[in-house]
C-alpha cells in the first residue's frame, strides 16, 4: 500500500492566463513564453522580479529549454523545471510547482504550457517526435497520431458498441460551448450531419475527430494563500493529483489509462466522490479519449460511456459541463499549451475569471492531462481536482 | 478480394512521368535489424537473451528485465488483428499520392502489438493474419500482415505491389542469353507475365543452342549486347534503357583458375572485364533511365539483378579470380543500391553456389540448376529482397560466413 500523499496545505492557483490561439505564427515559442508570462505577471501585479520558480511545457523551443528562457526573458529564479510531456505537462507542472512552494524552494512559481506553429511545423515534428515513432509508426503513412487514434477508436466502438453518433454528441456539445469562449478557433456551431460528414481522415474518424493544431499558450501562477489574498488575487485550491507513466503496459492496444490505477486515491485525498464534481476538462485530443478518461475516473463504468454519453448534455447550462470552454477540439491545440487548457479553464471557472459561459455555482472541477504517443499509445495519465476557495475538505 | 492487375495502357508520351518519392527512411540503429533481416526475406524480431521476451519497436533494453542482449530471432509472424484503419490523409508526401492506405494493428501471439501495412486480402478485425517483413520504397524493413492463407491474386495487391517487383507485365532485360542460366531465365520471367523480354547476346554470329527456341518466343525478342564495348551498351541503353523495368545482369566470364595455376593476367583481366567493367559500363548507361522512371505508373521501373556468386563473401582459391572480380562486383554492387535508393529501385544481389556448368565440371554435387536459379530470381523479384543465396551449398556457406568468416576462408581453402 502507498502511502497517502500529504495534502497541499495553503498553496493554491491563480491568475489564469490564455495568449489566444493563432491557426499559424510565424514567430518562435519564445514569443508565446513571453506574451504569457507578462500576462501572468499583470494579471497577479507582481514584478518580474517577484517570480522565483519557472515550469515550462514546450515541443518547439529547441534548441532552447527552460533554461535559454530564463537569459531570454530576463528572470532570475532559484527553481526551474521543463515538462515537455504533450497533454500532460499542466497537471504534471502543477504538481512539482505546488510542492515547490509547500516546501519553501520558490514563493512563486509560474507554470507556462506554449507553443507555435509554422505552416509546416506540424508535418516536421512527427519524424522526430520518438524514436519509436520515427522507427514504428511514421513509416506506415498516417504522419501522426490520427492513426493510432483511428485504431483505438475503432476498437473501443467494437468493444463497447460506441456509435459515431456518441463520439459526434461530444463534439457538437463542446462546440457549443466554445461559442461563449472568446479564444476558441472554430466560431460556427457544429451540426450532427456536418460532424458524420466530414471528410474522412483515418477511418474511423473524420475532420471533427481531429484538433487542429495551432499556435498559443496558457499558464497560472502556483503559490500561497496568504501571497494571492495580499495580491487581491483569486485563486483556487488543489485538493488532489495524479501523475501515472506508462499504466498497463501489457495491454494489448489502449482501452484504459492509469487513471484508473490511482483513481481511489485521487477522491479519497480530495475527500469529495466523482458525483461531487460540478465540471469536467477530458483531455480530448480525440473524443474516444474523452470516454475513456470518464470511464477510469469513476463517472461511469468500463464500456458504458457511450450509454452515459447519451444521457447528458455536456454544455456549460446543461447536465454534466465538460469542457467548457470547447475543449482542444474547438478551442484548437496548441502544443503543450494543449496540457494546460483544461486547467486553466477550471480555475477561471472557480475564480468566477470566466471567459467562456461559467457553471453556475461550481466549486469542484477535474481537469484531466493525457499525452506523449510514443508508439501505439498515449503513456502519460494525469488529473488535478480543484476547488473553490473555501470549499472542500 | 483482391482485384487482378490490369494490362497496363501503352504510355501516354505527352504526359510527365511522375517523380519518385520514398516513404520516411530514418530508422535507429536497433531499428535497422529488421531491414536486415527483410533484406534476406526473414522476419525477425529482437529477443532478449536473458529472459526471452520479444520486444517492439526495436530497442536497446529488453522492457521486461532490462537485459542488453537483444539477438533478432525468426518470428512466425501469427498474431491477431485487433484493430484497423484506412487512412485518407496523410502529411508524407510519398502516402499522399497513394491513398487510401490500409493499415492494421496486429497483436502477435509471440507477444508484442505492431502496426502493420495490411494487406487487402486480411479480414476485418478481429481475425488472424500472418505478418512478414518487406523492403519497402526507401528499402527499409517495415512490417506487413497478410492473410494467413493464399487469397486469389495475392501478389497483385496495390500496397503489397509497392514493396515487391513482381515482373507481371513488366519489361525485362536479361544481359546475356546464350547461357543455360539465362535461357533459364527467359522462359522463368516469362512465365511469370513479363509484357516484353529483351535477352542480349554478345558475338550475334555466333549460333548457339537454345537461342533460335527463345527468340521464338512471344515478347522476347534479341538484342545485341556485348558488356566490354562500351559503346555497344551507350547504343542499346539509348535504344531501350527508356522502357527497362527489371534488368538482370546474368552476364559473366568464369574461369577456374588461383594464382599459382597459371601466368599472365590475361583471363583474369577477361574475367574483370565483364564480371566487374561490364556492370559498370552497363549501370552508367541505364541506371539513369531507370531513376527516372521510379514511379512511372503501375509498371515502372523496379529492380536491377546481378548475378555474384557465393565466392563474392570470401575467395574459392581454386577460382581465385573468378571470386575476385565478383567481389568487385558485388561492392559496385553495393554503389549501385546506394544510387538508386533515392528513387526507389531495388538492387537484388544473387549469391549462388556453384552452378550445375561445364566450369564446374569437377565439383561434387549438391550444384544448383540453371532452372533453380532462374527460380530463385524471380522469387526474389515477387518478394522484394536484396539478398538472394539459392541452392544449399550457398545457404550453408552464407550461415558459416554469418557466423566465423575466418573460419570460412579456411575452410574454403582446404576445399580447393
Amino acid at each position: 500500500m502507498t502511502r497517502a500523499a500529504a495534502d497541499y496545505g495553503d498553496v493554491v492557483v491563480a491568475a489564469p492566463v490564455t495568449v489566444p490561439y493563432v491557426r499559424h505564427s510565424i514567430r518562435s515559442a519564445h514569443h508565446f513564453v513571453a506574451r504569457a508570462l507578462a500576462g501572468l505577471l499583470r494579471r497577479a501585479g507582481l514584478a518580474k522580479s517577484e517570480i522565483d520558480g519557472l515550469s515550462l511545457a514546450s515541443f518547439t523551443l529547441a534548441p532552447d529549454t527552460a533554461i535559454g528562457l530564463t537569459q531570454h526573458l530576463g528572470i532570475t529564479t532559484r527553481w526551474l523545471d521543463f515538462l515537455p510531456l504533450g497533454g500532460a505537462s499542466g497537471v504534471v507542472a502543477l504538481r512539482r510547482a505546488l510542492r515547490a512552494v509547500q516546501s519553501g524552494d520558490a514563493e512563486v512559481v509560474a507554470c507556462i504550457g506554449a507553443d507555435t506553429n509554422h505552416v509546416d511545423s506540424f508535418r516536421q515534428s512527427l519524424g522526430s517526435f520518438s524514436v519509436f515513432a520515427r522507427d514504428a509508426v511514421f513509416p506506415y503513412g498516417s504522419g501522426g497520431p490520427n492513426a493510432s487514434f483511428a485504431f483505438l477508436t475503432s476498437h473501443y466502438m467494437q468493444s463497447f458498441g460506441a456509435r459515431r453518433e456518441d463520439f459526434a454528441k461530444l463534439c457538437v456539445a463542446q462546440r457549443q460551448n466554445a461559442l461563449h469562449y472568446p479564444h476558441a478557433m472554430f466560431k460556427k456551431p457544429l451540426s450532427l450531419e456536418e460532424y458524420l460528414n466530414a471528410r474522412p481522415i483515418a477511418e474511423p474518424l473524420r475532420l471533427f475527430d481531429c484538433v487542429m493544431p495551432c499556435a498559443g499558450a496558457e499558464g497560472f501562477l502556483v503559490m500561497s494563500r496568504g501571497r494571492a489574498e495580499a495580491l487581491g488575487l483569486p485563486y483556487a485550491r488543489v485538493l488532489s493529483t495524479m501523475e501515472r507513466h506508462n499504466a498497463f503496459a501489457e495491454d494489448p492496444i489502449q482501452l484504459r489509462g492509469g487513471w484508473s490505477l490511482d483513481r481511489d486515491r485521487l477522491y479519497g485525498s480530495a475527500g469529495i466522490a466523482p458525483e461531487d464534481v460540478d465540471l469536467v476538462q477530458t483531455y480530448d485530443d480525440y473524443p474516444v479519449m474523452s470516454m475513456i478518461q470518464l470511464e477510469d475516473l469513476g463517472f461511469c463504468a468500463k464500456g458504458e460511456a457511450p450509454e452515459f454519453v447519451r444521457r447528458h448534455s455536456f454544455t456549460t447550462d446543461g447536465s454534466f459541463p465538460l469542457n467548457t470552454c470547447g475543449g482542444q477540439l474547438s478551442a484548437g491545440q496548441a502544443g503543450c499549451a494543449a496540457g494546460f487548457l483544461g486547467l486553466v479553464e477550471s480555475i477561471r471557472q472557480l475564480t468566477d475569471g470566466n471567459l467562456a459561459r461559467p457553471v453556475e455555482g461550481a466549486r469542484f472541477a477535474l481537469a484531466v492531462g493525457f499525452g506523449m504517443i510514443t508508439y501505439d499509445r498515449g503513456l502519460c495519465s494525469a488529473a488535478a481536482i480543484l476547488a473553490r476557495a473555501g470549499d472542500g475538505a | 478480394m483482391i482485384p487482378p492487375l490490369p494490362r497496363p495502357k501503352r504510355k501516354n508520351p505527352v504526359l510527365r512521368t511522375r517523380a519518385p518519392l520514398l516513404p520516411p527512411g530514418p530508422r535507429s540503429r536497433a531499428a535497422l535489424g529488421l531491414t536486415a533481416a527483410a533484406a534476406l526475406g526473414r522476419f525477425e524480431l529482437q529477443e532478449c537473451a536473458a529472459c526471452g521476451a520479444v520486444q517492439y519497436p526495436p530497442r536497446e533494453a529488453c522492457h521486461r528485465c532490462l537485459g542488453v542482449e537483444l539477438p533478432w530471432r525468426r518470428q512466425s509472424g501469427e498474431g491477431e488483428l485487433i484493430a484497423e484503419t484506412t487512412i485518407h490523409h496523410s502529411h508524407d508526401t510519398f502516402f499522399r499520392e497513394r491513398l487510401p492506405w490500409r493499415l492494421g494493428m496486429v497483436r502477435l501471439d509471440a507477444g508484442p502489438t505492431v502496426v502493420a501495412h495490411l494487406h487487402g486480402g486480411c479480414g476485418t478485425a478481429p481475425a488472424r493474419v500472418l505478418v512478414g517483413a518487406r523492403l519497402d520504397k526507401a528499402g527499409q524493413g517495415v512490417l506487413v500482415a497478410f492473410p494467413p492463407e493464399e487469397v486469389p491474386n495475392m501478389a497483385d495487391d496495390r500496397q503489397l505491389r509497392e514493396m515487391t517487383c513482381d515482373p507481371k507485365y513488366r519489361k525485362v532485360l536479361i544481359t546475356d542469353g546464350k547461357t543455360a542460366v539465362g535461357q533459364a531465365l527467359v522462359r522463368a520471367v516469362c512465365a511469370a507475365g513479363a509484357e516484353l523480354v529483351w535477352v542480349g547476346h554478345a558475338e550475334p554470329w555466333k549460333k548457339l543452342p537454345g537461342l533460335e527456341q527463345i527468340d521464338a518466343m512471344p515478347g522476347v525478342s534479341l538484342v545485341p549486347l556485348d558488356l566490354t564495348d562500351s559503346r555497344a551498351v551507350r547504343e542499346i541503353a539509348g535504344e531501350i534503357g527508356g522502357k527497362v523495368d527489371i534488368l538482370i545482369n546474368n552476364a559473366e566470364v568464369h574461369r577456374t583458375q588461383g594464382i599459382a595455376s597459371r601466368s599472365g593476367i590475361e583471363v583474369a583481366r577477361a574475367e574483370m572485364d565483364v564480371n566487374y567493367f561490364g556492370l559498370l559500363r552497363l549501370a552508367q548507361e541505364f541506371a539513369p533511365a531507370m531513376r527516372a522512371r521510379a514511379a512511372d505508373g503501375q509498371s515502372s521501373a523496379t529492380a536491377w539483378v546481378n548475378l555474384l556468386s557465393v565466392f563474392a563473401l570470401s575467395s574459392f582459391p581454386g577460382q581465385g579470380t573468378y571470386s575476385a572480380s565478383k567481389a568487385a562486383a558485388l561492392s559496385l554492387s553495393q554503389t549501385l543500391r546506394a544510387e538508386m535508393r533515392p528513387a526507389g529501385i531495388r538492387v537484388i544481389d544473387v549469391f549462388p553456389g556453384p552452378l550445375d556448368d561445364e566450369w564446374n565440371q569437377t565439383l561434387p554435387p549438391p550444384k544448383v540448376s540453371p532452372e533453380a536459379l532462374a527460380r530463385a530470381i524471380v522469387a526474389a523479384l515477387r518478394d522484394g529482397v536484396e539478398d538472394v543465396y539459392p541452392g544449399e551449398v550457398a545457404a550453408e556457406w552464407f550461415a558459416r560466413w554469418r557466423e566465423n568468416p575466418k573460419a570460412l576462408e579456411r575452410e574454403l581453402a582446404s576445399q580447393s
